[in-house]
């Protein structure tokens, strides 16, 4: 009779997330701050991206301690993260009961060529893309719910604007094709024939796609949303700023009113200082091409 | 022309606006409490309660979405817009808007995994519907003067009482949009009885 695990579940459970923001947290302590400054949801890690950066090696799965302290700790969702191809972390994590995985780059792969196939799980996914092509990949894998690669740990929006805006381009571009266009745009960006033709036809993707990736301060929230973003995951920009209970609250309103410009400029007023950014360059360690 | 708001402060409100579309009447994407003068009936979407009281607090929505219930006009609550009616949540009386007479469990089904759909016939709106279930609630127990539309496995998942209708699961998730049509069915009744 009852059905779990269905398609429409697993992807209803991301539109519930729509305009909201998923914050990155370390501890029960930062998840409350959280659920307090309106978050939808939160990431239970056991490093921020940025301090995964600086301390380099391998990232995996969160100490499940960890986990289950967040999940204790407060009532909306809990996601973590898990390796990408690591079907073992993310069996794991689903029978911990955690409401999402994330199959994410900012760990090191487990895998470098498959993504796990998540059509088999009950549990929801969120995968990265940078474009149409992985975007589609990932949804026929199974996922249920996507975001921008971005550059994870940086405090630098660009990525995360370019991935947005090459998604919605592509989209764009598809629906002034002719049909019997799209099947060579198949071949050129990697992405399923079929699925090319439902985003052609609706103008969308069939799941939800958040900004992620270097967002740092309301203003960058605000920017992804007008770029088309269904919401935003904020990494390390939270407790990495100087003052993350005003920082948590103003991006949370930002995302809400995004374009309300007079409202964003308030709510930016006084906040301190940001997470201090970081230039891409040639030296920067690419978390985004870590997958395809 | 019947015109319905939507609260889009987060959540589900595109599927909710499509689905009012689709039933007919007019509608309006509620992001200020201005706006509440320009509608005849309100539909509160699935999201996240604690987010969607926060703005609620926030942008001043909690006194004038009660005086708009007060004055009898329709009020559509699901699964958190469900939370956000009740006068009784968790067994606690700290509630949200707390205008319909009814206790609530949060999450009461379990965590994602366990979200679920199945078929339901809710009472006098619809038979074999395909009701999706997220991280849902559900109803413990109702006030007398509000009627039970719909039960799973034990438990009230859909109620009304009078102009208020709350329902634990998506109706904006499905291309039923048979509880969707009640519903503009109740605002249309209420703002002929409201002008006379």
């Amino acid at each position: 009779m009852a059905q779990t695990g269905t398609e429409r579940v697993k992807r209803g459970m991301a539109e519930m997330q729509k305009g909201g923001v998923i914050m990155d947290v370390v501890n029960a302590e930062q998840a409350k701050i959280a659920e307090e400054a309106g978050a939808v949801a939160v990431m239970a890690l056991e490093r921020v991206p940025a301090d995964i950066r600086a301390a380099g090696g391998v990232a995996r799965m969160a100490d499940p301690t960890i986990v289950e302290e967040v999940m204790n700790a407060v009532s909306i969702p809990v996601m973590a993260k898990a390796r990408i191809g690591h079907i073992a972390e993310a069996r794991v994590l689903e029978a911990m009961g955690v409401d999402y995985i994330d199959e994410s780059e900012v760990l090191t792969p487990a895998d470098e060529v498959f993504h796990i196939k998540k059509t088999d799980y009950t549990v929801p996914f969120v995968c990265g893309c940078r474009n149409i092509g992985e975007a589609t990949r990932r949804i026929g894998e199974g996922a249920s719910m996507l975001r921008t690669k971005g550059e994870p740990g940086t405090g630098n929006i660009v990525e995360a604007v370019r991935h947005m805006r090459e998604v919605q381009g592509q989209i764009r571009r598809l629906q002034s094709m002719q049909e019997d266009e799209v099947m060579v745009y198949a071949k050129e960006t990697g992405a399923p024939y079929e699925q090319l033709l439902q985003i052609r036809e609706e103008g969308r993707l069939p799941v939800v796609n958040f900004a992620a990736g270097g967002i740092a301060t309301p203003a960058d929230a605000a920017l992804m949303m007008q770029l088309g973003a269904d919401g935003v995951f904020v990494g390390s920009g939270i407790f990495k700023s100087h003052n993350p209970k005003e920082f948590a609250r103003a991006i949370v309103e930002a995302t809400t009113h995004y374009d309300d410009h007079k409202l964003i400029g308030e709510l930016s007023k006084g906040l301190g200082t940001a997470m201090k950014g970081e230039e891409m360059n040639d030296e920067t360690d690419r978390m985004q091409e870590r997958s395809e | 022309m019947t015109t319905i708001g939507v609260l889009a402060l987060q959540g589900a409100f595109r599927e909710h606006i499509r689905s009012v579309e689709a039933s007919g009447a007019a509608v309006v994407t509620v992001k200020r409490k201005e706006q509440l003068d320009m509608i005849d009936g309100l539909i509160i979407p699935g999201g996240e309660s604690t987010t969607m009281r926060r703005l609620i607090d926030k942008y001043e929505f909690l006194e004038p979405i009660r005086a708009f219930a007060d004055a009898g006009k329709p009020v559509f609550g699901t699964c958190a817009g469900l939370i956000l009616l009740a006068s009784e949540i968790d067994g606690s009386y700290d509630v949200h808007l707390g205008v319909m007479d009814m206790s609530v469990r949060r999450n009461a089904f379990g965590r994602q995994r366990e979200s679920f759909e199945a078929d339901l016939d809710i009472e006098g709106v619809a038979e074999g519907y395909n009701a999706v279930f997220i991280r849902a609630p559900y109803i413990e127990r109702v006030g007398k003067n509000t009627k039970v539309l719909a039960s799973y496995d034990g438990h009230i998942v859909a109620a009304q009482e009078g102009h208020l209708l709350a329902c634990s699961f998506h109706p904006e998730l499905t291309d039923d949009h048979r509880l969707t049509e009640h519903f503009v069915k109740m605002v249309e009744k209420s703002k002929q009885t409201l002008a006379s």
